[in-house]
């Protein structure tokens, strides 16, 4: 009788232990890198070319996102690559290519176009306008109408707005979008952030992982 | 026979089982939300899921609290509840059933602001609302059987 009684007692604990158990598992497993990462091969699309490239272009590290301006993980992301750049400084290159998904981000396709708008007013206007729109993503994303912010940070990174609002909407915008998408679906990009680092690509989904990954294609360079 | 000891002890009340297995997936959903929560941005923006947007807005916290951490530790207050209750123990249904209508309000809540504040839903939180309602359902129709102790 007692132990009919203490029965339902034992179920609960058994079921916190479980759950105590689980949880922490889930919290240690996305630490590790997972050494099953796929190498592309030459023969995918190169995507836009030249590429936006941050860093130096002859380092032997190669980080290349593809991203959506609008993906708040991308905009997570952001910080910490920013941060591996400037740790990193010389020995790692980072290329950006443009995979806005639309549905469901209605203005990942703008933010794009922005950002390649202002590329086409020089390299460095390309990294200021990635860098205004990750930096005001939430300003941004939830706005019927994106011009006049988009407008507003071409001023302020000192672009041609009259330029920027004919190149926005131009063939040469459009081409290049076109191109780095075609690139990310020959390589199996479904989601963003989704990033190769020396053509592997990240599978294990985490900051740290990346990090990791980051980190080992670094030592491997510096030891050859 | 004490007065805390129901006559038909014996018997477990199936229903409050069911209601337990429901709040087992709630917490398990709500363990892994929390968990994508604590070790930062780890859900990825794809074309059919809105999970990086309702997660990563200010209302996927309370006060610095993860919404899915108090998510999981509500289950485990049901799942404790209806293991109790499918046991016979006196005066947990009324507890059960207040929690479970006050998570089915907090469900509602949730709902609208996935609808008309984020315009995105996560499955994982629609897996949630899903179970919640079979709880509010299971839970609020054994209470209503007539016979049965509270």
């Amino acid at each position: 009788m007692v132990m009919k009684r203490l029965l339902p007692f034992v179920i609960i604990a058994a079921v916190l232990v479980v759950a105590l158990i689980g949880g922490w598992i889930l919290l240690r497993s996305p630490k590790t890198v997972d050494p099953g990462t796929t190498p592309t091969s030459d023969s995918e699309p190169p995507g836009a070319q030249p590429p936006h490239i941050r860093g130096n272009p002859n380092a032997k590290v190669t980080l290349e996102e593809f991203g959506d301006f609008q993906c708040p993980t991308c905009g997570a992301f952001y910080p910490e690559v920013k941060k591996m750049e400037e740790e990193y400084g010389d020995r790692l290159k980072v290329i950006f290519r443009e995979f806005p998904l639309v549905p469901p981000h209605q203005h990942a396709l703008e933010a794009a176009q922005a950002a390649e708008a202002a590329g086409l007013q020089g390299p460095d206007k390309f990294w200021q306008m990635h860098d205004k729109l990750y930096e005001n993503q939430k300003a941004w994303s939830d706005v019927k109408d994106v011009m006049p912010a988009f407008i507003d940070y071409a001023k302020q990174i000192g672009l041609d707005t009259d330029r920027f609002s004919r190149d926005f909407s131009g063939e040469e915008v459009s081409r290049r979008i076109f191109q780095d998408g075609k690139r990310g679906h020959a390589l199996g990009v479904s989601g963003t952030p989704s990033f190769f680092v020396n053509g592997k690509e990240l599978k294990e989904f985490s900051i740290d992982a990346l990090r990791d990954l980051v980190k080992q294609a670094v030592n491997g360079a510096n030891n050859q | 026979m004490t007065a805390d000891t129901p006559r038909d002890e014996a018997k477990i009340v199936w229903p409050f089982v069911l209601a337990a297995l429901l709040s087992l997936i709630g917490l398990a959903d709500a363990i892994y939300l929390t968990v994508q929560h604590l070790t930062g941005a780890s859900l990825r923006c794809t074309i059919i899921s809105g999970c990086s947007e309702v997660l990563s807005s200010r209302y996927a916290q309370f006060h610095s609290i993860p919404l899915a951490a108090i998510g999981a530790a509500a289950y485990f207050l049901v799942f404790s509840l209806a293991v109790l209750a499918a046991f016979r123990y006196p005066f947990v249904r009324l507890s059960l059933m207040i929690v479970v209508a006050l998570m089915f309000l907090t469900t509602l809540w949730l709902l609208y602001l996935q609808a008309f504040v984020i315009h995105h839903f996560c499955q994982y939180c629609l897996l949630s609302a899903a179970v919640t309602t079979g709880l509010l359902v299971v839970v609020g129709l054994s209470g209503v059987r007539p016979g049965t102790p509270r």
